[in-house]
């Protein structure tokens, strides 16, 4: 019963996230109304950002929320004020069906490889629940967003001070521009597939 | 976890109990939920009555007086049972699924960002080191709700307010955010009690009178807050008087209810953040935080159970209805401003926000990074009032050091020994 319990309690929430994730994201591609596959794409990012709480990554997680689900909704004006006429339906060939699935299938490769080269081991000794510590992110201790903020501009201080042999370590810098160019590519990714409809219509 | 009964948390208080862990962090996780979701569900019932009556007295009215005695003060209730009574409509030209589903994305926006609103010293759901973050993260996805029901409505006077919705809230996001940056920017912390703490004292300690940037930021992020949870003058998404009801236009019964608690709990959400950001969070500004917690913390220890302590309770208690009396005054004055302003259109909506709002935010965010600086060169400290910089202020050891006697196991390991244990 206790067994029972702490296994419901470990795997119980994962399991809500990645099922809401993998079936949302199904679930888009199946679907052939925009709003809809909007709406599946909401349920679909929101549960990796659910993954992401669970792992405790509150700040990748707020910014998945942030970010991705906020860039689903300008898509989702887009694809609603750029297509207004008709019924708002995105209708594939068969012969794109091909390409895609090889396409994919390969992603999902990369992506499982990644998973078993990870030794998981190693990080199972992390203990996610010490690493809360109240009181220890206080502007007293120095610990306050500024690191974070630094890392963000490309520097380490905390890594780089007192460094022997004098190198630098990257900060975020590259991640944090290609995050912001993401929202970009999702508006004319938008843009230029309501306008190609709308030259067939 | 938080400090609800005990010193140590309630996980930690059951724990001792000889409950195990998991069982105690599940009880733990219910207890917070149920809280909240009865502050969210209880909160709309009041307000709503308020609404009435302040609604009544600005227009020289009584406002409801019948129901429930003297003051009507069942009016909402009634309204409820109304509600539930009605037939749950849904037209014939609606995308049924999303027409049905969108009140619960509204509703559970609103309720997810009063996790991080820290409702005394200790007193929150989940006391995360980007609260701030994440409480603007989360309030961004209650129009996508209303959107989406705008849209699936099947009508056009719903995806008028709906479209006009997303125009409004993703512009009025962005001098939200940058308004809510000046007070993050002079503390240095994204983490939600720890900008109360730093609060304490006198109200010349409030993050409002900290510099003049800050003093006007309260009142532009004020403005850009009743906007963004489309209260008048800013509710171009309902507006009456040209679109019948704007995005709810098609919802009736219990499912238009929804649409109401989301906005009514997103009005004290917008009011807790500004609580805690500018007006000292749950402290009352008249400095008795300090001696209180001089006087109680010691008071009552291990009374009724082993691990409680009743005179932390009491001063605890005390800064939770502070809290919950600052916000309220503020969502009060939310529902004053639209009694008394007639409602913008739509383009002044968007020149108000993107031509003045924007702009003074900028300036104000520039102005308060280069404020220390400059009052350094000619004062020697950081800020105007106080001698310490914000940093050091003193924080009370709040029961940190009375619920290290208390539960020792739990508390009285520092934050270096227990890194070391989870490195090790």
């Amino acid at each position: 019963m206790k067994e029972l319990f702490s296994w419901l309690l470990e795997y119980g929430p994962f399991s809500v996230f990645a099922l809401a994730a993998v079936g949302g994201a199904v679930a888009v591609v199946l679907t052939q109304n925009v709003v809809r596959m909007a709406f599946w794409l909401i349920i679909s990012l929101g549960a990796v950002a659910g993954l992401f709480f669970s792992l405790n990554a509150d700040f990748v997680g707020s910014a998945q929320l942030l970010i991705y689900v906020g860039g689903t909704l300008v898509l989702l004006i887009f694809g609603v004020m750029l297509t207004a006429s008709g019924p708002f339906a995105v209708k594939s060939n068969s012969g794109q069906l091909v390409p895609a699935a090889i396409a994919g299938a390969l992603l999902l490769a990369v992506i499982v490889y990644t998973a078993y080269q990870v030794s998981w081991e190693d990080q199972s000794s992390f203990d996610p629940r010490g690493a809360v510590i109240h009181g220890h992110n206080s502007p007293q201790d120095g610990n306050t967003t500024r690191p974070l903020g630094q890392s963000f501009l490309g520097a380490r201080p905390d890594k780089d001070l007192g460094r022997k042999d004098g190198g630098l370590t990257p900060g975020y810098l590259l991640p944090f521009e290609i995050i912001s160019v993401h929202l970009l590519v999702v508006l004319v990714g938008a843009a230029y597939l309501a306008r190609t409809k709308k030259r067939k219509a | 976890m938080n400090v609800l009964f005990a010193s140590g948390g309630i996980a930690e208080f059951l724990t001792e109990k000889k409950l195990s862990a998991e069982l105690a962090f599940a009880i733990a996780a219910l207890i917070h939920a149920v809280l909240i979701i009865h502050f969210f569900a209880v909160a709309p019932l009041f307000y709503i009555w308020l609404e009435r009556k302040v609604a009544g007295r600005i227009q020289d009215r009584l406002g409801p007086t019948r129901v429930g005695g003297k003051f009507g003060w069942l009016q909402t209730l009634a309204d409820g049972i109304k509600l539930i009574q009605k037939e749950d409509l849904c037209p014939q030209a609606a995308d049924k699924m999303l027409f049905r589903l969108s009140p619960y994305l509204v509703f559970v926006a609103s309720f997810a960002a009063f996790i991080v609103l820290p409702w005394s010293d200790g007193w929150i759901a989940q006391d995360l080191d980007v609260g701030v973050f994440f409480m603007f993260a989360v309030m961004s996805l209650e129009v996508i709700g209303v959107i989406l029901a705008g849209y699936s409505s099947g009508s056009k006077w719903a995806l008028f307010g709906g479209m006009r919705e997303a125009a409004q809230v993703v512009s009025y996001e962005i001098p939200m955010a940058v308004c809510a940056l000046v007070p993050v920017t002079v503390l240095g912390t994204l983490n939600m009690s720890e900008i109360g703490r730093a609060q304490i004292g006198l109200f010349s300690n409030w993050m409002v009178f900290h510099d003049p940037f800050c003093f006007f930021a309260f009142f532009i992020y004020f403005t850009v807050a009743t906007a963004s949870v489309k209260r008048a003058p800013f509710d171009l998404a309902e507006a009456e008087s040209e679109l019948v009801a704007g995005f709810h236009t098609e919802y009736s019964g219990i499912r238009w209810s929804y649409f109401f608690m989301a906005e009514y709990g997103s009005m004290f959400a917008v009011s807790g953040i500004a609580t805690v950001l500018f007006l000292g969070g749950w402290n009352t500004g008249l400095g008795i935080e300090e001696w209180a917690h001089g006087k109680l913390d010691g008071w009552g220890v291990n009374f009724p159970v082993q691990g409680f302590v009743v005179g932390d309770y009491i001063v605890r208690l005390f800064g939770c209805v502070v809290f919950i009396t600052k916000g309220c005054l503020l969502v009060f004055v939310q529902m004053w401003v639209r009694w008394t302003l007639p409602r913008l259109r739509i383009d002044q909506v968007m020149m108000a926000c993107l031509k003045y709002l924007l702009p003074i935010s900028c300036f104000l965010f520039l102005g308060v990074t280069i404020w220390p600086l400059a009052v350094y060169q000619f004062t020697g400290k950081t800020g105007l009032v106080g001698n310490e910089p914000l940093g050091k202020r003193t924080v009370p050891p709040v029961l940190r050091g009375s619920a290290a006697e208390v539960a020792p196991a739990a508390q009285s390991k520092s934050p270096a020994q227990l890194k070391s244990e989870v490195r090790s």
